[in-house]
């Protein structure tokens, strides 16, 4: 927790991550950059997703509605600031030489998304019959 | 093509590829704006859907403008410099506005 408060701060003070350690090697710096941009494509289409589920399932109760566009904004948000506190981790193990930081968030979002696939699935046959 | 210029370029094409991602990127934050202004105006063009409109057509063009300055960055020079945390925080909380907004919109 203490170390998310820490990333917090380098989000907005860009200068300190160039203080430490040594700039790394452009070509890695620009890869960590697309591995964020891919996790930003993927929080998009999270929100994206929220918004077509409340668009295009109009026959759905509201309550459900409701309940899957906002789960589906708030893992879009999730997945963005992680996004974001990931590169910067990134970032700085490159420049100090360390190993890159483990994750265990790609796991815990793809579960996320199974079980709102299956939810999908079971509010999709039931819905519309109730 | 001359020699010179195959031995400057990098091989992997690391700058075009990130060139492309993000517009990529800005491609999917144009579509989830799309919905999001379709969301908005569902139930007719209210003041408060109008503010909500504008806005996440403000945030759009935020992201818009922050990737065409980075894609300018990147094929500015053959080793372009790291992307900013501040360019990297600003781009995500555009997209946690948007969230936000959508939330608002759907309750």
């Amino acid at each position: 927790m203490i170390d998310f408060a820490r990333n917090v701060r380098v989000w907005f003070a860009p200068e300190e991550v160039r203080q430490e350690g040594r700039t790394p090697d452009y070509r890695f710096s620009l890869a960590n950059e697309r591995t964020f941009l891919a996790w930003l494509r993927t929080a998009l289409a999270l929100i994206g997703g929220g918004f077509a589920v409340d668009q295009f399932l109009p026959d759905l109760r509201w309550g459900w509605r409701v309940g899957l566009a906002l789960a589906l904004l708030a893992a879009g948000v999730l997945c963005s600031l992680r996004a974001v506190n990931h590169w910067v981790r990134c970032e700085r193990a490159m420049r100090r030489g360390e190993d890159l930081p483990v994750s265990r968030f790609p796991a815990l979002l793809s579960v996320v998304v199974a079980v709102v696939a299956v939810a999908m699935v079971f509010v999709v046959l039931v819905g519309w019959e109730g | 093509m001359s020699e010179g210029a195959a031995a400057d370029r990098d091989p992997g094409l690391q700058p075009e590829r990130t060139r492309l991602a993000w517009r990529r990127t800005t491609l999917s934050g144009t579509v989830s704006a799309v919905l999001a202004v379709k969301t908005a105006l569902h139930g007719g063009p209210s003041p408060a859907a109008l503010v909500a409109c504008a806005l996440c057509c403000a945030l759009w063009l935020a992201f818009l403008y922050l990737a065409h300055r980075r894609i300018r960055t990147l094929s500015s020079s053959d080793t372009p410099p790291t992307l900013t945390p501040r360019a990297a925080t600003t781009a995500v909380l555009c997209t946690v506005a948007m969230a936000v907004c959508g939330a608002a919109l759907v309750f």
